[in-house]
């Protein structure tokens, strides 16, 4: 199949199409609203539902009732309506329906702006709603990217009935790139056996995340988490560049992670022996991978659209062994290329006169 | 044996076999004691809901909706499908089920806290796109499973714990009549306020939940029946004393009576 020219909104609004997705339902914010746009014209067509919401509590509700009657659901949205959103998602989370939402991040708090920002790392990884639980976060850095993801999201959704949730930010949201379609496959069939859909000859289904016993409720909660255990053993995902002999690690994900990746080849132009890793899943967080590569450099850099957020997940991977350092722009300002660049360089040359570099050489030796 | 003999005797004797059966639990309500309190009015009209969903034959074609609220586990006395809420988003996951199981009967079960208040939205635009959904509003006008809280449907001067002198419609808002509100909507055929007062107020209760059904199956748009209904606990009643507080305060404040009723629902084709 040819590549074409797709804008990030739309590219991911038809590859959720061609994965098979029966309702969508959602709410104009920017940057993301081209993607509901993308569906009210495409899902008609297809006699799929398409439904905008008068608010992104009902979309997400909405979302609910339509996954309980085991339909593959999904919303999209950006950050301030993520934050209307939480509720319904711990409702879905403690009911264990699948669902898949898209959050295309701006800058924050409050209103805050409409450029490209990854402040939402806490609200998606730590606290998407109350309650114990996560949901599986996964962070494009291309749209080729965005679009394989969504495509097999609803799959991994309904495996673990769980959700979902697709994070980019402004600039994947708006932008423009080649992109592979992924071949249309048809709306599931078959009603999975925990749905309601009318009790038809089998007894009655009751869909509900509320457990008055505190001993039941520890119960449901300890399924939940050996749930969880499941999927962090078996998705983390992840991509290392330049890594091999690399000396000073940048950890970026989404497009600083591209931009990142610019500044690498320019610090190596420089004779700085950088290399990058990208986390793909930022929940679950590619802890153990990430532990090993940093077990290896002298010192690492964080780069992040935000003041610090997954930083703590790279702090909690270099175990205080290795120093991390952080270079975060806010407010929809993006990190140049120059910018991170002379932040690696600057990094290696404090480097040279610490105690980790002569580490560094010392592993060499062993070595 | 002889056990077994005498059993079948008293058996006889309290049920002759040839007696006629008039009277049972319907199919539709499962057999489990409710939580509800005495004089309490959800387990009379759980039963009422039951008896239509047996004499219309959908038992295994409906799905509830349950709220937040004294009615949260209104999934566990049901003996179809049902799903649980967040408080007052009822109507949006109810739209959600319809929508991709637009042959199938969905309606929403909620207290006057969970529609009027924290749900408003969600009932009134369920209400302005015709969701083809029935909603069965029950009006007690007090937070019923929180303890007794200011609703707002509580009567103006009603004392209540967050109202504890009394409701002030100057400060405190005045009560909210939602069903001659989404009357006025296109996209509502059916809103009608009954009462759960006496024994014919629960007979005319039950037809109009019968009608409710009817116009979702006739695709005619969103129908809603408000049911005013006694809370003897956090009316601080008797049972007794509730069904007349029901009749003399709360009847007067909302009116019993049909404010939208769809032509084709009043004269069936």
């Amino acid at each position: 199949m040819a590549r074409e020219l797709w804008k990030g909104n739309e590219a991911l609004a038809e590859a959720a199409i061609r994965a098979g997705v029966d309702a969508f339902f959602g709410y104009p914010i920017t940057p993301q609203t081209e993607l509901l746009e993308y569906m009210a014209r495409r899902m008609p067509e297809l006699g799929r539902v398409f439904l905008q919401a008068e608010s992104e509590i009902a979309a997400i509700n909405m979302v609910y009732g339509a996954a309980c009657a085991g339909a593959r659901a999904m919303t999209s949205s950006s950050s301030p309506g993520i934050s209307l959103m939480q509720e319904g998602l711990s409702y879905i989370a403690g009911s264990e329906v699948p669902c898949v939402v898209v959050d295309i991040m701006r800058g924050g708090p409050g209103l805050g702006n409409i450029q490209p920002s990854q402040a939402d790392y806490f609200q998606l990884t730590r606290s998407a709603g109350h309650g114990d639980f996560h949901p599986l976060v996964l962070a494009p850095a291309t749209l080729q990217e965005a679009v394989d993801l969504m495509y097999a999201s609803f799959d991994l959704a309904f495996k673990y009935r769980t959700i979902v949730i697709i994070a980019g930010d402004g600039t994947l949201g708006q932008m423009m790139e080649p992109v592979e379609m992924p071949p249309m496959r048809p709306s599931a069939q078959t009603r999975p056996d925990w749905a309601i859909d009318g009790a038809n000859g089998r007894p009655p289904r009751a869909i509900t995340s509320l457990y008055l016993d505190a001993e039941e409720l520890e119960a449901v909660n300890q399924r939940l988490q050996a749930k969880l255990k499941r999927i962090a053993a078996s998705e983390q995902r992840w991509e290392c560049y330049l890594t091999d002999d690399a000396e000073y690690l940048v950890v970026a994900f989404g497009t600083v992670a591209r931009i990142a990746k610019s500044a690498v080849r320019a610090a190596r132009a420089t004779g700085v022996r950088a290399g990058l890793f990208r986390p793909i899943s930022l929940w679950p967080y590619p802890f153990d991978a990430l532990s090993a590569l940093i077990a290896k450099m002298c010192s690492v850099l964080v780069v992040e659209m935000n003041a610090g957020q997954m930083l703590e997940d790279v702090r909690l991977a270099a175990c205080g062994q290795t120093p991390v350092r952080f270079l975060g722009r806010m407010g929809g300002v993006i990190p140049m290329p120059d910018e991170i660049a002379a932040e690696i360089v600057h990094m290696a040359h404090i480097d040279q006169r610490s105690y980790s570099h002569q580490k560094q050489h010392l592993l060499q030796f062993k070595e | 044996m002889t056990t077994l003999s005498w059993e079948a005797s008293l058996r006889e004797k309290l049920m002759p076999s040839e007696m006629e059966i008039v009277y049972e639990r319907p199919v539709a309500l499962a057999d489990v004691p409710m939580h509800y309190c005495p004089g309490c009015s959800h387990g009379a009209i759980h039963r009422i809901i039951a008896e239509v969903v047996d004499e219309l034959a959908i038992r295994e074609r409906i799905l509830c909706v349950a709220p937040v609220g004294c009615a949260v586990f209104a999934y566990k006395y049901f003996n179809f499908d049902s799903c649980e809420a967040a408080h007052g988003r009822a109507p949006a996951m109810a739209t959600g089920l319809k929508r991709v199981l637009p042959d199938r009967v969905v309606f929403t079960y909620q207290g006057d806290g969970d529609l009027a208040s924290i749900g408003g939205n969600e009932i009134v635009h369920a209400a302005l796109r015709g969701e083809q959904i029935s909603v069965i509003f029950v009006n007690n006008a007090v937070y019923g499973m929180t303890g007794g809280q200011m609703a707002p449907t509580t009567l103006a001067g009603m004392k209540t714990t967050s109202s504890p002198l009394g409701r002030d419609p100057r400060t405190q808002g005045h009560p909210i009549h939602i069903t001659e509100m989404l009357a006025s909507v296109p996209g509502v055929a059916y809103a009608v306020r009954r009462s759960m007062h006496s024994a014919a107020e629960i007979r005319k209760t039950k037809k109009a939940i019968r009608l409710a059904f009817e116009a979702q199956r006739q695709g005619l748009g969103l129908s809603i029946v408000e049911i005013l209904a006694a809370c003897p606990t956090n009316w601080r009643l008797t049972p007794i004393e509730a069904l007349d507080f029901i009749r003399d305060r709360m009847v007067s404040e909302y009116p019993v009576g049909d404010f939208k009723v769809d032509e084709r629902l009043r004269n069936p084709a």
